[in-house]
């Protein structure tokens, strides 16, 4: 007996978007191995895990707040995805917005508000672009592996961060790895009372908005998506393939960049050496599980947001350690390849 | 200065040289053993990460160093396999698939050290390998102590390198599994089975990737903690790369990193005045650096990354 | 482990099984030494693939010294037959008999173990590799180190019996085309092949080398090997096979001993018509368009492919480029649309000098360019019609700074009209359409904006005979409308049909250049060969 993968003929487009939702729906019921596993008991487990994520107002509110990073890291994933530029550093951008803000912030305290805000966002942007575009100009120059680069350079940001805690940006006084708060005009505005609910949320659905039109609308949109699909034939057609992969490089960066930010002047005001749990390498599961479209990003970020917070009520209820989530972000990418490769095949059992 | 001239510092230079390139040798030994065979194992750095955490938490419960790795490589090939069933069999993108078996075995292994240690004030720790001095060899005047005072595992890992190069360029396995990487449709025609022979190249690379992380949590320290791979499992597809292929001179190209590795953590001891976690990222620069050297020359399998289906048609 | 079901026949074979031996029963035992049981028997056969029945119900065999001839047009299933007689592909019906036993094939290690071998029209070899490693891989016979020695004695006895030389230890990247087919051959030799399958072999081939191959074949059938040889050149079955059987539509036609038939009958099989035999009719040619002077390119591996070229295609006039392939058409061909950068030399399209290595060049001035590799750089076959319609001038459907979908949709149904591009509708996705229909979007989107020079790279290669007939239709037209005109082929007959001019390309340079009212097959031939003729005035 072996399997063989058929191709089917072609379904219609409305099964495409059911396929994240049944992923989404396996994996949670795959889910139960490792709750049962941990001890806790089925139905609770999930009881919880449903209350923490969206059960109450401050709950739902909570998974909007983290749902904004991991937007923005999405977005990035997918909009470099989209082009084939395999940006597997978002990571790395994150942390390069989130230092670049800090900087600004703490040195715009002269600075009124709003231009403050333009400051701390415009520098995120461009230092998580730049720190974007150093594997891109090695793809296109020297031909070296994107996937490895920006993976490596993930590190190399992480101990630079290190270097700044402990040097430059240490907080004056301190012995911890902190940096000094950022000024108050620098701060996200809190949008909705009782909650962290602040301005980034609203700027990463504006960003799934901009990268919307950005792809489906632009000429730069159809052309990055040339180069993704065939960039042999797109170099054919004339289109100058290494500026198209740049160009997704800053624009991918500085959307990672911004999770960045986001982090440092909504949610925390000072650079921390955790600032980040992973969001950037969340961001490659939920640009997969968006199947690269921007709305599918927001939908799976919330997704991925929701069972990260949810787990924590789960963990104090049942016992269940919290890393299930990240064991339910790396089942959930896997299933959903599963489930499109079965858009475009089936599997069959052949008797030898 | 004088410190780096003694003889001293040499030798235990030469011999963190050794300890750092092992988990980089396992690691890069695996990758190459499934990219020859077309795959690019991506999922290397979780199940680097979970051969640490299984290899750790074994020794922990049996008290057996040995037991301990051993479940490291079997956890390596589960994972593998896991890996196979995704680009293998079904033909899935490998760049997504890895990805996704890195984060998914990353979780995982935090997920089942909680559950089994709990979290605890202090992290539990084993007794780790010993090093083994070998007779009449360990005791040459520095080289001695630095090449023949290690531990087993090291022997292991350099012991690998020529048998990994004597099975990929002088067996029957060694031609079926390089024609496999190149043109799987020519080893399709000649009856060499390339689902097979790409699942076991896999497995084998997932064992010896998991050896790789059980090095750390067994030898080179004797906890686990949940950075401890940081990044290993990516240099060892860089160091495949940057040895074009060839188990020698990837090998070689661990020992570099290694060196480096070693070096800067000795130039922090000597306390020379630099920031030392800008000397913590020197060697991933200069991974980064290499790689720009050798890509341009570089000739990768022809047919890594290519899923292989027959009957395409249609 | 796929495993060979092997199940006896039953004994005495029922005489109504085949109609030749029921008729030759009274005098079986001298009719037996004249007709001998068949080697190979496929009874029955059907495949598809989704919805495309590739086979239907085809009986085919084949007697032992027996060069038996599978004709075809392209996509008549004749590769899928034998690739099917190969154990590559599972028949969905019917069952293959070897000498008389029934054989289930899961994969070609079954079917070499029963002696068949099979060279593929896409060589199965490992340009890295030696040629050696080539011809042993997968041979091992259950031993783990490899025994290159004895391999290599092996070798030299298959090449010293049937006159095939090439290096062993030559890497198989550094071999002509035609070495690497030899390379091909032996491997199946190597492995005790006594049934061997050739799929297209002579399309890759020149003249000579043609020849060179039909003798080897000959020798081969001598030894009492048994070949199929798969083609859609007439001439070509005619001298080397004994029998003929033709596929059509996935279902055998007609089966014919080589002495009772003849071309006409076989073209009026193979196809259904008769041929129309159509040829360009010459004309006055007119200023220079597209001049290529002193022009050197390098291929993948860092060696000159092209070297020192220099060639003037005019306005109105078709040049046609002959040549065997891997003689440097295809980085030619890159140099000129601008896909790879020439280490010295110029391209000058209507007086003005193109820039190296740069399509958009080329987009902008209106090169209408027909590339060898329609699936990989002709087209995107992920994206929809209309969005290969516009490829190159994307550019020019923008709306304050927006693609105009609208414009697109227009310019897309209108293209489709034209050209007659059949598919479900403009927004399906290229990769449903069929060969030919991609190859009419490619026409349309290079040969309706009236370019003043044409190059086409290999435009008919894996058509079918409609489709064949209406791009050279396009492209004589395009030619009547005052183009220049660069066909680049590897087919002659197609540079037969619609050059003015004739130029052979060998080892990067130019043979020689021939009008067409006075070139010769022969003498093209020649030139395809290297050889310079010492005769011609």
């Amino acid at each position: 007996m072996r399997l063989v993968l058929k191709k089917r003929a072609p379904l219609p487009p409305w099964i495409r978007l059911l396929v994240p939702l049944g992923a989404i729906l396996v994996t949670l019921l795959l889910s139960a191995v490792p709750i049962l596993a941990a001890g806790g008991a089925l139905w609770p487990s999930y009881a919880s895990l449903f209350k923490g994520a969206v059960g109450t107002r401050y709950n739902f509110l909570e998974t909007c707040v983290k749902a904004a990073p991991l937007t923005f890291t999405g977005l990035a994933v997918a909009f470099a995805f989209r082009a084939k530029f395999w940006n597997t550093g978002a990571e790395g951008q994150l942390l390069a917005g989130a230092i670049a803000a800090t900087a600004a912030g703490v040195a715009s305290s002269n600075l009124p508000p709003l231009l403050a805000l333009l400051f701390v966002c415009g520098a995120g942007f461009l230092a998580g672009g730049a720190w974007a575009a150093i594997p891109a100009v090695l793809k296109t120059k020297y031909r070296v592996d994107d996937v490895v680069t920006s993976l490596l350079l993930n590190y190399v940001m992480w101990h630079i961060m290190g270097y700044l805690l402990f040097g430059p940006l240490q907080m004056p006084g301190s012995s911890w790895p902190r940096s000094a708060a950022i000024a108050e005009s620098a701060h996200f505005p809190i949008l909705l009372a009782k909650s962290r609910f602040h301005l980034g949320i609203v700027l990463a659905l504006a960003a799934v908005f901009v990268v919307w039109f950005i792809n489906s609308k632009t000429v730069f949109g159809y052309q990055a998506r040339a180069v993704g699909v065939n960039q042999k034939a797109a170099a054919f057609a004339g289109i100058g393939v290494k500026s198209v992969i740049l160009k997704t490089a800053l624009l991918s960066g500085g959307l990672a960049g911004l999770a960045g930010v986001g982090e440092v002047a909504a949610i925390h005001h000072h650079l921390l050496m955790d600032i980040s749990p992973g969001f950037g390498y969340s961001g490659i599961v939920i640009a997969m599980l968006g199947q690269l479209h921007p709305a599918g990003v927001a939908l799976s970020a919330f997704f991925f947001s929701g069972i990260a917070v949810g787990a924590q009520s789960m963990s104090r209820i049942t016992g269940v350690p919290t890393y299930i989530a990240d064991v339910i972000q790396g089942m959930a990418l896997l299933v959903m390849l599963v489930a499109l490769l079965l858009t475009e095949y089936r599997i069959q059992a052949v008797r030898d | 200065m004088d410190h780096i001239l003694s003889a001293t510092f040499l030798t235990g230079l030469l011999a963190a040289m050794m300890r750092m390139a092992t988990p980089i040798i396992f690691g890069t030994l695996g990758e190459i053993l499934s990219e020859r065979a077309g795959v690019l194992n991506l999922g290397i750095e979780g199940i680097m990460l979970m051969g640490a955490m299984s290899g750790f938490l074994t020794t922990l419960h049996t008290g057996s160093l040995w037991l301990g790795v051993a479940a490291a490589a079997l956890s390596g090939v589960l994972l593998a396999l896991l890996m196979a069933l995704l680009t293998v069999t079904l033909g899935l993108s490998q760049h997504v698939s890895g990805l996704g078996i890195t984060l998914f075995s990353t979780g995982l292994a935090m997920f089942i050290y909680r559950l089994s240690v709990g979290s605890p004030v202090n992290p539990p720790t084993v007794t780790p390998f010993t090093q083994v001095a070998l007779p009449a060899l360990s005791s040459i005047p520095i080289l001695g102590e630095a090449f023949f005072t290690q531990y087993a595992l090291v022997y292991v890992a350099f012991l690998l390198i020529p048998v990994l190069w004597v099975l990929l360029y002088r067996t029957t396995w060694g031609l079926a599994i390089r024609t496999v990487g190149e043109n799987p449709f020519a080893a399709d025609t000649v009856g060499i089975s390339v689902p097979l022979v790409r699942t076991l190249c896999l497995a084998a690379g997932g064992a010896l990737m998991g050896v790789g992380g059980a090095f750390l949590t067994l030898a080179h320290q004797n906890m686990f903690l949940i950075d401890v791979v940081g990044g290993r499992g990516w240099i060892s597809i860089a160091m495949v790369i940057f040895g074009n292929w060839d188990p020698v001179r990837g090998a070689a190209g661990a020992l570099i990193f290694g060196l480096l590795d070693a070096f800067q953590l000795r130039l922090q001891a000597l306390g020379v005045d630099l920031p030392f976690h800008l000397f913590l990222a020197l060697p991933y620069v200069l991974t980064v650096v290499a790689l720009v050297g050798v890509s341009r020359k570089s000739s990768a399998p022809a047919a890594l990354l290519k899923p292989y289906r027959r009957e395409e048609k249609g | 482990m796929p495993t060979t079901v092997m199940t006896e026949r039953i004994a005495v074979r029922s005489p109504q099984k085949s109609p030749a031996v029921r008729a030759s029963f009274p005098v079986k035992a001298r009719e037996q030494e004249q007709v001998p049981e068949p080697v190979v028997e496929m009874r029955a056969i059907r495949k598809t693939f989704l919805d495309v029945v590739a086979n239907e119900r085809v009986n085919f065999s084949l007697r032992p010294g027996e060069i038996c001839a599978l004709l075809g047009e392209n996509g008549a299933g004749k590769t899928t037959l034998m690739n099917i007689l190969f154990g590559y592909y599972a028949a969905d019906e019917g069952e293959i008999l070897i000498h008389g036993k029934k054989v289930s094939f899961a994969s070609p290690r079954d079917a070499i173990a029963c002696r068949i071998g099979m060279v593929h029209q896409h060589f199965t070899l490992v340009p890295s590799q030696t040629v050696l490693e080539n011809v042993v891989v997968g041979s091992s016979g259950g031993r783990f180190f490899l025994d290159m020695k004895r391999a290599r004695e092996k070798l030299c006895a298959l090449q010293k019996r049937f006159g095939l030389a090439v290096d062993p230890d030559a890497p198989v990247w550094t071999l002509p085309i035609g070495g690497q087919q030899k390379v091909e051959i032996l491997k199946a030799l190597y492995r005790d092949a006594r049934i061997l399958i050739l799929d297209e072999p002579t399309a890759v081939l020149a003249p000579l080398e043609t020849r060179e191959l039909f003798d080897t074949l000959r020798t081969l059938a001598a030894e009492g090997c048994s070949i199929v040889f798969i083609s859609h050149k007439l001439y070509e079955v005619m001298e080397i096979a004994h029998r003929v059987v033709v596929l059509a539509k996935g279902v055998i036609c007609a089966e014919r001993s080589v002495s009772e038939t003849d071309e006409r009958e076989l073209a009026n099989l193979m196809v259904g018509h008769e041929l129309a035999g159509k040829t360009a009719t010459a004309r006055k040619a007119g200023a220079a368009l597209l001049s290529v002077s002193r022009l050197t390119v390098r291929n993948d591996k860092g060696l000159d492919a092209v070297k020192d070229l220099s060639l003037d295609v005019h306005s109105g006039e078709v040049v046609g480029l002959a040549g065997v392939s891997g003689n440097g058409q295809m980085e030619l061909a890159d140099a000129l649309f601008g896909l790879r950068v020439p280490t010295s030399g110029t391209i000058v399209l209507d007086g003005a000098a193109l820039p190296d290595g740069n399509p958009k060049s080329r987009v902008d001035r209106h090169m209408g360019r027909i590339p060898e590799d329609r699936m990989t750089t002709g087209l995107m076959l992920d994206l929809s019609v209309e969005d290969n319609l516009v490829m190159e001038h994307h550019g020019d459907f923008r709306r304050s700074g927006m693609l105009d979908r609208e414009a697109i949709g227009d310019h897309a149904e209108g293209l489709m009209c034209d050209f007659g591009i059949k598919a479900d509708g403009r927004r399906a996705p290229a990769r449903t359409l069929s060969g030919g229909n991609l190859q009419k979007i490619i026409l349309a989107r290079e040969l309706s904006a009236d370019p003043k020079v044409v190059v086409a790279a290999q435009p008919t290669r894996g058509l079918d005979v409609g489709a064949i007939e209406y791009v050279h239709g396009r492209i004589l037209e395009a030619r009547d409308r005052g183009a220049a005109t660069l066909l680049i082929s590897e087919d002659l007959d197609e540079i037969f049909a619609l050059s003015d001019r004739i130029a052979v390309l060998y080892e990067g340079r130019i043979m020689g250049i021939a009008d067409r009212k006075y070139a010769t097959k022969e003498q093209i031939g020649l030139w395809m060969s290297g050889i310079r003729d010492v005769l011609c005035a």
